[in-house]
């Protein structure tokens, strides 16, 4: 298949980027969208020209890495799944395709598509866990957990880290991404004594960051490569209303 | 440096070593401990672990990871669960069947103390996931549940969907993040480490590169701990990651620390086959699906053309079954890709290059291989997964190199010859949870106040070396990419040093790899510059590494004259096909270490006895 593709170039931080048109030729329609760029690089290599930097690792959809917006959507036309996941054959011969980083205020590029997410770990780091000091746990049957808890639980925690959420979002909201991990850990007995410590201090430190917030107009769950529930985010809002009424009462 | 390889196992009988040896190893005290600086390479399931437990008993800890975030380490892309002896099944389980179904599955080249330590941790691991709010499966009980794995005849593995890897790690990067938050921990993502320090024999520090920025630094601490995970990218075509490499381990191979068992690598018997030369990785097929699923091909090679759909049962050869009734379609990885391969040398494979079998379930991976595995049964090949072999490491996971530890795949030793499905997890926490954390501080007790300036002539020594290293992959100034001569190199070892070797094969790839070598630092182009985001930097020097890892694998697969496990010598096999050790020369662990300056010398041979007090060695079977 042929292509022509648009990149967004950009050498660092500071710099100003730009589209860059090229061609890419004979490109096998079973090749991943990422395999693709690897031939388009090979080729620029062996022209003297610099490969295109975009990020990939495990290539199979759960880590995270890649962030790719194609043709203006976030991990491109192939929903639910990670840009590592989408293959040529979606696209028709002769297309042209748009290739730029995830667009978010909060995650200023490194390198061309390359973007940098701490942002995402910090609000992690906030709260987003629960505090089991390694040893100290009991027998793990000693906590009967209902499955459909559980399988909500696993629902919400599927969530790869990736930001595609906050880079649909019109207002660059990261709220899918920390509703999947309150909602997560609050859904579960072993997560209650600091869900509401949890909420709170993951909501400030999200707000901090810059990212904005949920107008509900669900672009997140549209492109959502773990198929999280925007239903989490009523679930988040829900969990900071109670943390912050308990506060308030002086609990 | 290098003494009589002793593995330190501590005295008494095998269940009782693991208490008497924690109930003797040296303490710190808390207020103490925060003098202790712990360098951790490596943030998966081992790393991880490690860094979140050290954390929270109070030592200050770095972490590195070449990744943007701990949280994307490749543990995250293991599937189908983790092994643990709680026996809620009520179906027979219990610490010492783990233990014989691991050694056994290792083809008797693992250590006994080693294993049952693993054995008997395990349900620790499961209790510590689930207090972190690892979202296990459960019965409607309430209760938790488990699936059946390859090489057992009970169910122990606890799973997450198919995403068993990825909820323990997010269990571990939480408790990490919560230990980064707390200050005990300093996460250094996107750095690379690139030479180990060692100073008046001990492992005192690193040097790495930032990857965003180029920046070469030393740190220096008390202790280093390698968990930097396997080699399978040195196949070019595996299911690691693309970052996954072999340059931590190499290069603290290069500076004395032994390299156990490299040849020792394991190929899993459910992927997607490969589809053209563009392929930049392999996609696993969860080995859980072999319980539901059930593998053939045809029993006629001409049918091998037609239609799945058309080929009516009694066409069908279900092999697996049919040669190991008892275990069936949950044989181990190894005789199962093996069996594949034996198949499909027969001819009667199937799809592209008749290098396929067919495996029937009904879960749709549709948009994976383009095919509806609803309508037809999905191809599945065996592909590279994961390296049994590591850095030598004793009973207390140290190397030969004092104060360099190991865990998780990095290090050799759990597994033997070949891996059980479930037990990489099992194994990875256990050494960051549950077995570093009571070691290392018996090492660190006796070194208190030792930790080097950064500025010490060793550090500097090390850092102009990686120095003079990046100049000189920038100045290849060739015309060919890194990634066409990494694929000539992968294509070579799955030939001669893959599924089954032999010792011409490996004597060819061992003329073919320096020829290699020397192509590439001829002929490769290497753009840009060292201060900048340069991922074709950063890959080349771990192509660089890979060129040479390759040749120890072949020494080591050549020097084994016996087949093991993963580890096939076409020469030695019984009269069905099946492995054919040698105990009586080859219950041994080989060790290399690294010989010759600059130039690669063939490395020396170091040897480990395995001592078998517990279990009785006999043929494999899984009839």
């Amino acid at each position: 298949m042929n292509f022509r593709l648009r990149v967004w170039r950009q050498k660092d931080r500071q710099s100003v980027g730009k589209l860059v048109e090229y061609e890419a030729p004979d490109i096998p329609a079973a090749a991943s969208f990422l395999e693709m760029l690897d031939i388009v690089n090979e080729r620029l290599l062996l022209r003297g020209e610099d490969p295109i930097a975009f990020d990939s690792d495990c290539r199979e959809g759960i880590c995270g890495t890649c962030a790719l917006t194609i043709n203006g959507e976030a991990h491109g036309p192939d929903h639910p799944g990670a840009a590592c996941e989408l293959y040529m054959r979606k696209f028709q011969d002769g297309d042209t395709i748009t290739i730029e980083p995830f667009r978010v205020r909060c995650f200023p590029v490194i390198k061309d598509l390359v973007i940098d997410r701490s942002a995402l770990d910090r609000i992690v780091q906030a709260g987003g866990f629960i505090s089991a000091r390694t040893g100290s746990a009991p027998e793990a049957n000693s906590i009967p957990i209902a499955k459909p808890d559980v399988d909500l639980a696993m629902e919400a925690a599927a969530c790869i880290g990736c930001g595609a959420c906050a880079a649909a979002c019109p207002n660059g909201s990261a709220m899918l991404f920390t509703a999947a991990k309150v909602s997560h850990l609050a859904q579960l007995p072993q997560g209650d004594p600091e869900r509401g410590r949890r909420v709170l201090k993951m909501v400030r430190t999200m707000d901090g960051e810059g990212f904005g917030n949920c107008t509900n107009t669900y672009e997140c769950e549209a492109v959502c490569p773990a198929e999280i529930s925007a239903s989490f985010i009523a679930k988040l809002n829900r969990e900071y209303a109670r943390a912050s009424l308990r506060r308030s009462a002086g609990e | 440096m290098i003494g009589s390889l002793d593995p330190k196992i501590p005295g008494g009988p095998l269940a009782n070593k693991w208490t008497n040896h924690k109930d003797h190893s040296r303490l710190i005290s808390p207020n103490n401990r925060r003098k202790f600086e712990i360098i951790i390479v490596g943030s998966g399931l081992a790393g991880g672990s490690a860094a979140a437990t050290l954390g929270e008993l109070g030592y200050r800890v770095k972490c590195f990871c070449y990744q943007d975030s701990p949280r994307r380490a490749h543990s995250i892309a293991a599937q189908g669960g983790i092994n643990a002896a709680k026996n809620y099944q009520n179906d027979g389980d219990s610490v010492y069947r783990l233990f014989y179904d691991t050694i056994k599955g290792g083809d008797f080249r693992s250590r006994e103390a080693n294993v049952y330590r693993l054995a008997e941790v395990s349900g620790n691991i499961i209790d510590q996931c689930v207090a972190q709010g690892v979202p296990f499966a459960r019965e409607y009980s309430g209760y938790l549940a488990n699936r059946s794995f390859g090489g057992a005849q009970v169910s122990r593995t606890f799973y997450a969907r198919g995403q068993t890897g990825q909820q323990l790690l997010l269990g571990c990067y939480q408790a990490l993040c919560r230990q980064i938050a707390a200050g005990t921990v300093q996460m250094f993502p996107q750095t690379e480490m690139l030479d180990l320090v060692v100073v008046d024999g001990h492992a005192k520090g690193i040097v790495t590169r930032n990857l965003r920025t180029g920046k070469i630094d030393n740190h220096s601490g008390d202790a280093v701990v390698l968990a930097t995970g396997g080699y399978g990218n040195v196949f070019y075509l595996s299911t690691n990651a693309r970052g996954c490499n072999v340059t931590a381990t190499y290069r603290a191979y290069k500076k004395g620390a032994l390299f156990a068992n490299p040849c020792f690598t394991q190929i899993h018997p459910t992927c997607i086959p490969h589809s053209g030369e563009y392929q930049s990785k392999l996609t696993l097929m969860s080995e859980s699906l072999r319980n539901d699923g059930r593998v053939w091909v045809p029993k006629r090679k001409e049918d091998c053309a037609k239609s799945p759909n058309e080929i009516p049962e009694s066409g069908r050869d279900y092999y697996l079954e049919r040669k190991y009734p008892s275990y069936g379609n949950l044989s181990p990885r190894d005789i199962s890709s093996r069996a594949a391969k034996e198949v499909c040398d027969e001819g009667r494979g199937v799809g592209p290059g008749g290098r396929g079998v067919y495996l029937d379930f009904t879960d749709a991976i549709e948009r994976l291989a383009g095919e509806n595995a609803y309508d037809i049964p999905m191809r599945i090949y065996p592909a590279v997964h994961y390296t049994m072999g590591g850095l030598w490491v004793d009973y207390n996971l140290m190397s030969n190199v004092p104060g360099l530890f190991v865990i998780g795949e990095a290090n050799f030793s759990d597994h033997g010859a070949n891996r059980l499905g479930a037990s990489a997890l099992m194994q990875g926490l256990a050494d960051g949870y549950f077995v570093l954390p009571y070691t290392l501080p018996n090492y660190l007790a006796a070194h208190i106040g030792k930790r080097p300036p950064t500025d010490h002539p060793e550090f500097r020594k090390a850092e102009t070396e990686v120095r003079a290293k990046t100049d000189k992959l920038l100045k290849i100034d060739g015309n060919c990419s890194l990634d066409s001569i990494h694929r000539e190199l992968g294509m070579l070892l799955w030939d001669k040093c893959g599924m089954a070797r032999n010792k011409a094969g490996l004597e060819e790839a061992l003329g073919k790899i320096p020829e290699l070598r020397t192509r590439f630092w001829r002929e490769v182009r290497v753009p840009g510059e060292n201060e900048d985001f340069n991922q074709s930097l950063e890959r080349a020097g771990r192509v660089a590494d890979f060129l040479e890892f390759a040749e120890l694998m072949c020494i080591d697969a050549l020097t084994r004259d016996e087949s093991c496990g993963a580890h096939f010598r076409e020469e030695h096999q019984t009269s069905e096909g099946e492995a054919l050790r040698d105990d009586e020369n080859f219950a041994t662990v080989f060790a290399w270490q690294f010989q010759g300056n600059g130039e690669i010398a063939r490395p020396k041979l170091h040897r480990e006895p395995l001592h078998f007090e517990t279990v009785h060695l006999t043929q494999r079977s899984y009839k």
